[in-house]
């Protein structure tokens, strides 16, 4: 089972613990988490279900390419890193 | 008259209460976040975030109970053949949120120009489709120092709710009379200076930064446009210059008496690369008289090297029309009890102020 970890800064507004899912992209982990925890999406994804421009998420170390469609594939023991971008001081 | 109200800032939703004729903060919301949009009706507040990193958010708070966060307003499913589309398919943030004149009944003006419904006191929300797929719209222009267009100002007609007038950054003012299912732009009689001289007058090319109108004549608008004060007499279908505002006419806010007809108060400031105060003192503007002229109210507003701008929604006034309240830039926050006379403020130094507004009750 890969585990997707959020930060920690999204606990002012919602619970969002480490959860672990069964999936081989990103996007059907993301979506595995969103089936439990609805309101946590719109905090991740924008409208169109990219991911938001402001968010960062890494696999193995790696940020992932596809920001659109998240088809990133992930192995069985990943972790996921869903946290915010750095974009001001 | 209001006894409370609500200061939405860079920081936090701040909540103030007259107690023993002086105002104070009473309660703190939403500490470190950015706060777009408030509105208090009842014992009901609404407030939008806009999170730097996660996005736009929307909550309730039901008198004493916890905040709740609602659903927000989102934008459909991206068409293949919407590819050219020059804006996002996606919430920027919540400008402003107006009561929709039939209980439960909401309205949410967005970035980069979606106006949304809700019919559940904001539990579920619809975007309006029709005035989403216009054509026209891909035109609209972004709001200064962004990409994305955004609706400043939805008015409800209060003696029917299906009559409705917004005003858009940048793209004039569009009307529906059925409740939003077909709109048109009406705005005739507005010149935008910085337009190629052949675009200076079409409508959609106006910067409406903010729409007043007055709730017992409705009929009577003030705008408080990009490049001036204009008035129409006739719900928004034709514009007059008005020529007498003083000490300048650039400026973001307006507000419209309740009852009379004839009043309304500004903020200006030095056009508009600039944007701070004339000779650096902060002053309201007000006339009685419908525009024809204008007493600059300065009596307990700084008039020493202030730089404080005032933006769209930061201008409020009370439903008697006797109190005013504004908040700036630099975290000034000043109230009137008197229409604009003599103003104080609170005992606070606030974040950069984006919407105050007055509780209506």
């Amino acid at each position: 089972m890969a585990t997707v970890r959020f930060t920690s800064a999204l606990e002012r507004f919602l619970a969002a613990p480490p959860a672990q899912v069964a999936a081989a992209t990103v996007g059907e982990a993301l979506a595995a988490v969103f089936e439990t925890r609805p309101a946590l999406r719109g905090y991740v994804l924008d409208d169109q279900g990219a991911v938001r421009r402001h968010v960062a998420i890494y696999v193995g170390g790696e940020a992932v390419r596809d920001r659109v469609k998240l088809s990133d594939p992930i192995g069985p023991d990943d972790d996921i890193y869903v946290f915010q971008a750095l974009t001001g001081g | 008259m209001a006894e409370r109200l609500h200061v939405g800032t860079r920081k936090g939703l701040f909540e103030l209460a007259r107690r023993g004729g002086a105002w104070d903060i009473v309660e703190t919301h939403f500490l470190g976040d950015p706060v777009s949009a408030v509105l208090a009706q009842g014992d009901t507040i609404y407030a939008a975030l806009d999170l730097g990193h996660f996005g736009a958010k929307l909550w309730r708070r039901d008198g004493a109970r916890e905040w709740r966060e609602l659903a927000v307003p989102a934008y459909p499913s991206k068409p293949e053949d919407a590819g050219d589309d020059p804006h996002p398919w996606s919430l920027g943030k919540v400008w402003v949120l107006e009561p929709g004149g039939v209980p439960g009944r909401l309205w949410a003006g967005t970035m980069p120009g979606g106006l949304f419904r809700s019919d559940d006191g904001g539990n579920s929300w619809s975007l309006n489709e029709a005035l989403w797929h216009m054509p026209e719209r891909r035109q609209w222009q972004g709001v200064a120092g962004g990409e994305q267009p955004g609706i400043s100002t939805v008015l409800i007609d209060p003696r029917n709710p299906k009559d409705i007038r917004i005003g858009v950054s940048t793209a004039g003012v569009w009307a529906s009379t059925d409740g939003g299912a077909s709109w048109r732009i009406i705005n005739e009689g507005m010149y935008n200076e910085y337009m190629p001289p052949e675009q200076k007058g079409l409508p959609i090319a106006q910067d409406i930064h903010r729409l007043a109108c007055c709730a017992a004549h409705p009929e009577i608008m003030w705008c408080q446009h990009h490049n001036g004060v204009f008035r129409s007499e006739d719900a928004g279908h034709n514009w007059r210059e008005i020529t007498a505002i003083r000490p300048s006419k650039f400026g973001f806010a307006v507000v419209a008496h309740p009852r009379d007809p004839d009043t309304a108060w500004f903020v200006p400031a030095v056009k508009d690369e600039r944007r701070i105060p004339v000779d650096g003192k902060i002053v309201v503007a007000r006339t009685r008289d419908g525009g024809n002229s204008f007493e600059v109210l300065r009596n307990g507003l700084p008039q020493h090297h202030a730089y404080d701008l005032v933006w769209r929604h930061a201008l409020a006034v009370d439903a008697s029309g006797e109190r005013l309240a504004f908040g700036s830039t630099s975290g000034g926050l000043w109230i009137s009890e008197d229409c604009g006379d003599n103003w104080t403020t609170p005992e606070a130094r606030l974040p950069p102020v984006s919407v105050v507004r007055f509780a209506d009750h």
